[in-house]
Protein backbone atom coordinates (compact mmCIF):
# COMPACT_ATOMS: atom_id res chain seq x y z
CA UNK A 1 0.00 0.00 0.00
CA UNK A 2 1.13 3.51 -0.76
CA UNK A 3 2.20 5.66 2.13
CA UNK A 4 -0.63 8.16 2.60
CA UNK A 5 1.74 10.88 3.86
CA UNK A 6 3.05 11.27 0.32
CA UNK A 7 -0.47 12.28 -0.77
CA UNK A 8 -0.64 15.18 1.67
CA UNK A 9 -0.29 18.48 -0.11
CA UNK A 10 2.64 20.55 1.21
CA UNK A 11 0.85 23.77 0.25
CA UNK A 12 -1.89 22.97 2.78
CA UNK A 13 0.51 22.47 5.68
CA UNK A 14 -0.29 26.00 6.76
CA UNK A 15 -3.48 26.37 8.77
CA UNK A 16 -4.21 29.71 7.15
CA UNK A 17 -3.90 28.36 3.60
CA UNK A 18 -6.08 25.41 4.58
CA UNK A 19 -8.57 27.87 6.10
CA UNK A 20 -8.70 29.97 2.92
CA UNK A 21 -9.30 26.85 0.82
CA UNK A 22 -12.02 25.57 3.19
CA UNK A 23 -13.85 28.92 3.04
CA UNK A 24 -13.61 29.13 -0.73
CA UNK A 25 -14.88 25.57 -1.16
CA UNK A 26 -18.27 26.59 0.29
CA UNK A 27 -18.46 30.23 -0.90
CA UNK A 28 -18.50 31.18 -4.57
CA UNK A 29 -16.27 34.12 -3.75
CA UNK A 30 -15.03 35.98 -0.71
CA UNK A 31 -13.43 39.39 -0.29
CA UNK A 32 -10.10 40.00 1.38
CA UNK A 33 -11.85 41.47 4.42
CA UNK A 34 -14.30 38.57 4.73
CA UNK A 35 -11.37 36.13 4.75
CA UNK A 36 -9.47 38.25 7.22
CA UNK A 37 -12.41 38.39 9.62
CA UNK A 38 -13.11 34.68 9.19
CA UNK A 39 -9.57 33.49 9.83
CA UNK A 40 -8.55 36.16 12.32
CA UNK A 41 -5.21 37.02 10.75
CA UNK A 42 -3.33 40.23 9.96
CA UNK A 43 -3.39 41.86 6.51
CA UNK A 44 0.23 41.07 5.71
CA UNK A 45 0.03 37.49 6.84
CA UNK A 46 -3.11 36.77 4.83
CA UNK A 47 -1.75 38.54 1.72
CA UNK A 48 1.39 36.35 1.71
CA UNK A 49 -0.63 33.16 1.92
CA UNK A 50 -3.03 34.31 -0.79
CA UNK A 51 -0.14 35.06 -3.15
CA UNK A 52 1.21 31.58 -2.48
CA UNK A 53 -2.13 29.94 -3.28
CA UNK A 54 -2.51 32.05 -6.40
CA UNK A 55 0.97 31.11 -7.64
CA UNK A 56 0.06 27.46 -7.20
CA UNK A 57 -3.00 28.05 -9.37
CA UNK A 58 -5.41 27.08 -6.60
CA UNK A 59 -7.28 30.39 -6.35
CA UNK A 60 -8.27 33.19 -8.72
CA UNK A 61 -8.10 36.88 -7.88
CA UNK A 62 -10.71 39.33 -9.13
CA UNK A 63 -9.96 43.01 -8.74
CA UNK A 64 -13.05 45.17 -8.73
CA UNK A 65 -14.38 48.42 -7.37
CA UNK A 66 -17.19 49.38 -5.03
CA UNK A 67 -17.51 53.06 -5.79
CA UNK A 68 -13.92 54.25 -5.64
CA UNK A 69 -12.71 51.69 -3.14
CA UNK A 70 -10.95 48.64 -4.50
CA UNK A 71 -12.69 45.39 -3.75
CA UNK A 72 -10.58 42.30 -4.28
CA UNK A 73 -12.38 38.97 -4.21
CA UNK A 74 -11.05 35.45 -4.38
CA UNK A 75 -12.51 32.23 -5.71
CA UNK A 76 -11.28 28.67 -6.00
CA UNK A 77 -10.05 27.20 -9.32
CA UNK A 78 -10.76 23.72 -10.70
CA UNK A 79 -7.18 22.74 -9.90
CA UNK A 80 -7.60 24.10 -6.37
CA UNK A 81 -10.78 22.12 -5.81
CA UNK A 82 -9.08 18.93 -7.03
CA UNK A 83 -5.98 19.48 -4.87
CA UNK A 84 -8.13 20.22 -1.82
CA UNK A 85 -10.24 17.08 -2.26
CA UNK A 86 -7.13 14.93 -2.66
CA UNK A 87 -5.69 16.46 0.48
CA UNK A 88 -8.84 15.60 2.45
CA UNK A 89 -8.79 12.04 1.14
CA UNK A 90 -5.17 11.72 2.22
CA UNK A 91 -6.05 13.02 5.69
CA UNK A 92 -8.93 10.54 5.91
CA UNK A 93 -6.82 7.57 4.88
CA UNK A 94 -4.25 8.52 7.50
CA UNK A 95 -6.88 8.40 10.21
CA UNK A 96 -8.21 5.07 8.93
CA UNK A 97 -4.65 3.73 8.96
CA UNK A 98 -4.61 4.19 12.71
CA UNK A 99 -7.38 1.68 13.44
CA UNK B 1 0.09 8.48 16.29
CA UNK B 2 1.04 12.15 16.21
CA UNK B 3 0.54 12.29 12.46
CA UNK B 4 -2.90 10.74 12.80
CA UNK B 5 -3.85 13.09 15.56
CA UNK B 6 -2.74 16.04 13.42
CA UNK B 7 -4.82 14.76 10.49
CA UNK B 8 -7.90 14.49 12.65
CA UNK B 9 -7.38 18.01 13.92
CA UNK B 10 -6.89 19.34 10.40
CA UNK B 11 -10.12 17.70 9.25
CA UNK B 12 -12.03 19.11 12.20
CA UNK B 13 -10.60 22.53 11.41
CA UNK B 14 -11.73 22.28 7.79
CA UNK B 15 -15.19 21.21 8.86
CA UNK B 16 -15.51 24.05 11.35
CA UNK B 17 -14.34 26.70 8.89
CA UNK B 18 -16.63 25.40 6.14
CA UNK B 19 -19.60 25.61 8.48
CA UNK B 20 -18.69 28.95 9.94
CA UNK B 21 -17.87 30.61 6.64
CA UNK B 22 -21.08 29.64 4.88
CA UNK B 23 -23.73 29.77 7.60
CA UNK B 24 -24.60 32.20 10.35
CA UNK B 25 -24.62 29.82 13.29
CA UNK B 26 -25.20 32.23 16.16
CA UNK B 27 -28.96 32.40 15.62
CA UNK B 28 -30.39 31.72 19.07
CA UNK B 29 -33.47 29.62 19.79
CA UNK B 30 -34.47 32.21 22.40
CA UNK B 31 -34.81 34.74 19.56
CA UNK B 32 -37.64 32.61 18.20
CA UNK B 33 -39.25 32.32 21.63
CA UNK B 34 -39.17 36.08 22.25
CA UNK B 35 -40.56 36.86 18.79
CA UNK B 36 -43.35 34.33 19.44
CA UNK B 37 -44.21 35.88 22.81
CA UNK B 38 -44.52 39.34 21.21
CA UNK B 39 -46.72 37.90 18.47
CA UNK B 40 -49.08 36.28 20.99
CA UNK B 41 -49.35 39.45 23.08
CA UNK B 42 -50.09 41.38 19.89
CA UNK B 43 -52.72 38.86 18.79
CA UNK B 44 -54.37 39.07 22.23
CA UNK B 45 -54.73 42.86 22.02
CA UNK B 46 -55.89 42.73 18.42
CA UNK B 47 -58.52 40.14 19.32
CA UNK B 48 -59.90 42.29 22.13
CA UNK B 49 -59.94 45.47 20.07
CA UNK B 50 -61.72 43.77 17.20
CA UNK B 51 -64.33 42.35 19.64
CA UNK B 52 -64.90 45.78 21.14
CA UNK B 53 -65.33 47.25 17.68
CA UNK B 54 -67.96 44.68 16.74
CA UNK B 55 -69.68 45.24 20.08
CA UNK B 56 -70.11 48.92 19.23
CA UNK B 57 -71.01 48.02 15.64
CA UNK B 58 -74.02 45.92 16.74
CA UNK B 59 -75.01 48.57 19.28
CA UNK B 60 -75.06 51.66 17.08
CA UNK B 61 -74.19 50.56 13.55
CA UNK B 62 -71.32 51.46 11.28
CA UNK B 63 -69.37 54.50 12.31
CA UNK B 64 -66.46 55.82 10.22
CA UNK B 65 -64.69 57.18 13.29
CA UNK B 66 -64.80 53.82 15.08
CA UNK B 67 -63.54 52.01 12.02
CA UNK B 68 -60.67 54.45 11.39
CA UNK B 69 -59.74 54.22 15.05
CA UNK B 70 -59.59 50.41 14.90
CA UNK B 71 -57.61 50.48 11.65
CA UNK B 72 -54.90 52.81 12.95
CA UNK B 73 -54.72 51.08 16.34
CA UNK B 74 -54.14 47.75 14.63
CA UNK B 75 -51.46 49.20 12.36
CA UNK B 76 -49.70 50.80 15.33
CA UNK B 77 -49.97 47.52 17.24
CA UNK B 78 -48.47 45.62 14.31
CA UNK B 79 -45.55 48.05 14.13
CA UNK B 80 -44.96 47.78 17.90
CA UNK B 81 -45.04 43.97 17.80
CA UNK B 82 -42.61 43.91 14.87
CA UNK B 83 -40.22 46.33 16.59
CA UNK B 84 -40.34 44.40 19.87
CA UNK B 85 -39.86 41.05 18.18
CA UNK B 86 -36.90 42.27 16.09
CA UNK B 87 -35.21 44.03 19.02
CA UNK B 88 -35.45 41.08 21.42
CA UNK B 89 -34.51 38.46 18.78
CA UNK B 90 -31.51 40.53 17.86
CA UNK B 91 -30.52 40.77 21.51
CA UNK B 92 -30.57 36.98 22.11
CA UNK B 93 -28.63 36.30 18.91
CA UNK B 94 -26.12 39.02 19.70
CA UNK B 95 -25.68 37.50 23.15
CA UNK B 96 -25.05 34.03 21.74
CA UNK B 97 -22.52 35.36 19.22
CA UNK B 98 -20.67 37.22 21.95
CA UNK B 99 -20.61 34.15 24.17
CA UNK B 100 -19.04 32.11 21.34
CA UNK B 101 -16.67 34.93 20.43
CA UNK B 102 -18.06 35.20 16.91
CA UNK B 103 -18.88 38.37 15.00
CA UNK B 104 -22.58 39.27 14.67
CA UNK B 105 -22.03 41.23 11.50
CA UNK B 106 -19.95 39.36 8.91
CA UNK B 107 -20.53 38.07 5.42
CA UNK B 108 -22.68 35.17 6.68
CA UNK B 109 -25.13 37.38 8.58
CA UNK B 110 -25.14 39.77 5.61
CA UNK B 111 -26.11 36.94 3.25
CA UNK B 112 -28.70 35.67 5.71
CA UNK B 113 -30.30 39.09 5.98
CA UNK B 114 -30.36 39.79 2.24
CA UNK B 115 -31.91 36.42 1.45
CA UNK B 116 -34.46 36.82 4.24
CA UNK B 117 -35.40 40.32 3.12
CA UNK B 118 -36.04 39.59 -0.57
CA UNK B 119 -39.28 37.58 -0.02
CA UNK B 120 -40.08 39.53 3.15
CA UNK B 121 -40.02 43.00 1.54
CA UNK B 122 -41.96 41.63 -1.43
CA UNK B 123 -44.57 40.36 1.03
CA UNK B 124 -44.58 43.67 2.91
CA UNK B 125 -45.37 45.69 -0.20
CA UNK B 126 -47.92 43.09 -1.29
CA UNK B 127 -49.73 43.31 2.06
CA UNK B 128 -49.75 47.14 1.87
CA UNK B 129 -51.48 46.69 -1.48
CA UNK B 130 -54.07 44.42 0.15
CA UNK B 131 -54.69 47.06 2.83
CA UNK B 132 -55.14 49.74 0.18
CA UNK B 133 -58.04 47.73 -1.29
CA UNK B 134 -59.34 46.73 2.16
CA UNK B 135 -58.75 43.04 1.47
CA UNK B 136 -58.31 42.50 5.22
CA UNK B 137 -59.12 38.82 5.10
CA UNK B 138 -56.02 38.00 3.08
CA UNK B 139 -53.51 39.90 5.21
CA UNK B 140 -52.86 37.05 7.67
CA UNK B 141 -52.41 34.29 5.06
CA UNK B 142 -50.18 36.56 2.95
CA UNK B 143 -47.99 37.37 5.97
CA UNK B 144 -47.63 33.67 6.74
CA UNK B 145 -46.87 32.61 3.17
CA UNK B 146 -44.29 35.31 2.44
CA UNK B 147 -42.65 34.86 5.83
CA UNK B 148 -42.47 31.11 5.22
CA UNK B 149 -40.87 31.65 1.81
CA UNK B 150 -38.38 34.05 3.39
CA UNK B 151 -37.38 31.42 5.97
CA UNK B 152 -36.99 28.69 3.34
CA UNK B 153 -34.87 31.04 1.25
CA UNK B 154 -32.70 32.12 4.20
CA UNK B 155 -32.25 28.61 5.61
CA UNK B 156 -29.27 27.98 3.32
CA UNK B 157 -27.36 30.63 5.25
CA UNK B 158 -28.11 29.67 8.84
CA UNK B 159 -29.17 26.69 10.98
CA UNK B 160 -31.01 24.40 8.57
CA UNK B 161 -33.91 23.81 11.01
CA UNK B 162 -35.30 27.16 9.85
CA UNK B 163 -36.29 25.46 6.61
CA UNK B 164 -38.93 23.34 8.36
CA UNK B 165 -40.34 26.35 10.21
CA UNK B 166 -40.66 27.97 6.78
CA UNK B 167 -42.58 24.99 5.36
CA UNK B 168 -44.98 25.00 8.31
CA UNK B 169 -45.63 28.75 7.95
CA UNK B 170 -46.38 28.29 4.23
CA UNK B 171 -48.77 25.40 4.95
CA UNK B 172 -50.57 27.42 7.65
CA UNK B 173 -50.86 30.35 5.25
CA UNK B 174 -52.27 28.22 2.46
CA UNK B 175 -54.88 26.59 4.71
CA UNK B 176 -55.75 30.06 6.01
CA UNK B 177 -56.56 31.17 2.43
CA UNK B 178 -59.54 28.79 2.54
CA UNK B 179 -60.68 29.91 5.99
CA UNK B 180 -59.94 33.64 5.86
CA UNK B 181 -62.33 34.44 8.73
CA UNK B 182 -59.92 32.76 11.16
CA UNK B 183 -56.93 34.90 10.10
CA UNK B 184 -56.02 36.02 13.59
CA UNK B 185 -55.95 32.44 14.91
CA UNK B 186 -53.72 31.27 12.05
CA UNK B 187 -51.53 34.34 12.49
CA UNK B 188 -51.18 33.60 16.22
CA UNK B 189 -50.40 29.95 15.53
CA UNK B 190 -47.78 30.73 12.86
CA UNK B 191 -46.04 33.73 14.37
CA UNK B 192 -46.68 32.93 18.04
CA UNK B 193 -46.97 29.22 18.82
CA UNK B 194 -44.70 27.95 16.03
CA UNK B 195 -41.95 30.43 16.91
CA UNK B 196 -42.07 29.47 20.58
CA UNK B 197 -42.14 25.72 19.96
CA UNK B 198 -39.35 25.77 17.37
CA UNK B 199 -37.37 28.29 19.38
CA UNK B 200 -37.44 25.96 22.39
CA UNK B 201 -36.50 22.95 20.25
CA UNK B 202 -33.56 24.82 18.75
CA UNK B 203 -32.51 26.23 22.10
CA UNK B 204 -32.56 22.73 23.56
CA UNK B 205 -30.66 21.33 20.56
CA UNK B 206 -27.89 23.94 20.25
CA UNK B 207 -27.68 26.18 23.30
CA UNK B 208 -28.82 24.45 26.45
CA UNK B 209 -25.63 22.50 27.15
Amino acid sequence: MMNPISNLNKVFDSRIRLGVMSSLMVNADMSFNDLKQMLEVTDGNLATHLVNLEENGYIKVHKGFIGRKTNTTYSITKAGEKAFKEHIEALESMIKGMK
Amino acid sequence: MDQQHASLEALQDIRRIMDRSSRFLSLSGLSGVSAGVFALIGAYFAYNWIWEYYGRYTERGYNTGDFQHLKWSLLALAAAVLAGAIATSFYFTWRKARKNNLPVWDHTSRKLLINLLIPLMTGGVFVLGLLKYSAWAFVAPSCLIFYGLALVNASKYTLSDIRYVGFMEIILGLINMWYPQYGLYFWGAGFGVLHIVYGLVMWWKYDSH
